[in-house]
């Protein structure tokens, strides 16, 4: 009797097709080419700062043009209401908070995190003077 | 005890004869208490003997019947007829190349398994004349991981072994983040090549599929992240260390 083992082919542009698991994945990971956009916009509004308050108020009016406001609606829902709900979800397995014989419930670590989450965002808003 | 015709779809290889896998057709009588074990085992017996498939205790204790039940990776004596569809497909597991139908060939990560050292590493000798004092704190902290069987639906979840076998993998890496935890341990540095190495624990992108499939919830995602942050923190101490020398 002679061995030969067949190898399943693995697609590398479509593996992740295959079922809602990898695919939540992979939107999740996505949520970095929106990094690298808006990375884009700071350096470009950075630009714009340090070129005068003529061309800083140019910058500012064009983030109001409807192209842009989109861009930064999707920019909060996707990226920073998906990936921190995706991640916050995932943080208790990294943090493996032990109290005596007791482990820290799940529950307790997402729920701080977004509470940490809350004050941070409250001390930018206050720092940029929306509060 | 009612009746139910079940129509199982499983996937034949013949190394012999078949250049590729094909799929066969089996209509099984199911009871509603039977796993997908049992209609597996009915077949054996009353419909087709050439089927090949592992099992052994039928209690989620050997860890040897995993396979892809409607393309998820799960243990065959713990998938119950009751909660699925009149057709259901079986394949062998995911991510392993098949020896022959629903067999697997597992010596890939049985070799990986021996790098992981699962043992208790002492560089001081034991205590003399009594066994090792562990508190239930100290146990706790690994006791989670102690529960894999080794059934390898992890691997089959995990989409980094689908596309690089080189890989690790979740059960290897959970199975040294155990003994590097437990505090009778002093072998961690010898099993620092799982952290470091390019196939290690860095390897992994976090999918979380591992955890999601795993019969015993061991949660090899929460290790393998765990091993990530501890290999963090050594490298910052040699580098803080070397910076002070």
């Amino acid at each position: 009797m002679s061995r030969q083992p067949y190898i399943r082919p693995v697609s590398k542009t479509t593996w992740y097709m295959r079922n809602g698991r990898y695919k939540r994945y992979m939107l999740r990971e996505v949520t970095c080419l929106l990094v690298g956009l808006y990375s884009f916009l700071a350096i470009w509004g950075l630009a714009a700062l340090a070129a005068g308050p003529e061309r800083w108020g140019a910058f500012l009016k064009a983030q109001q043009l409807p192209g842009m406001f989109g861009f930064h609606l999707v920019m909060l829902i996707y990226f920073l209401v998906y990936m921190t709900f995706d991640w916050f979800k995932l943080a208790p397995k990294a943090m493996a908070v032990q109290l005596g014989e007791k482990k820290l419930p799940d529950q307790v670590i997402i729920i701080a995190h977004y509470a940490v989450w809350a004050v941070v965002s409250l001390f930018v808003f206050w720092l940029a003077g929306v509060i | 005890m009612s009746i139910r015709q079940m129509e199982l779809e499983v996937m034949r290889y013949d190394p012999e004869q078949d250049q590729t896998p094909r799929f066969q057709s089996y209509s099984v009588p199911c009871q509603d208490d039977w796993a997908i074990l049992d209609a597996l085992n009915y077949v054996k017996e009353n419909i087709d003997t050439t089927l090949a498939y592992r099992w052994s205790c039928h209690m989620m204790v050997c860890g040897s019947c995993g396979m892809m039940i409607n393309g998820e990776p799960s243990l065959t004596c713990k998938t119950f007829i009751r909660d699925l569809p009149d057709h259901v497909r079986i394949e062998p597991l995911a991510n392993f190349p098949i020896e022959r139908d629903l067999v697997v060939v597992l010596d890939d990560v049985m070799e990986k398994l021996r790098m992981a050292k699962p043992f208790i590493i002492r560089k001081d000798p034991p205590p003399e004349d009594q066994e090792f004092i562990q508190s239930r704190a100290a146990l706790y902290k690994f006791k989670q991981y102690t529960m894999c069987v080794n059934c390898m639906c992890c691997y089959a979840a995990c989409p980094q072994y689908a596309l690089d076998s080189s890989f690790i993998g979740p059960a290897v890496l959970t199975l040294a983040h155990r003994y590097n935890i437990d505090s009778r341990d002093q072998g961690k540095s010898e099993r620092l090549n799982l952290l470091a190495d390019h196939d290690g624990v860095w390897e992994c992108s976090f999918v979380g599929a591992c955890s999601e499939v795993c019969p015993k919830s061991v949660d090899p995602a929460a290790a393998v992240q765990q091993m990530k942050i501890d290999g963090a923190k050594e490298w910052w101490k040699q580098k803080l260390g070397g910076a002070k020398s």
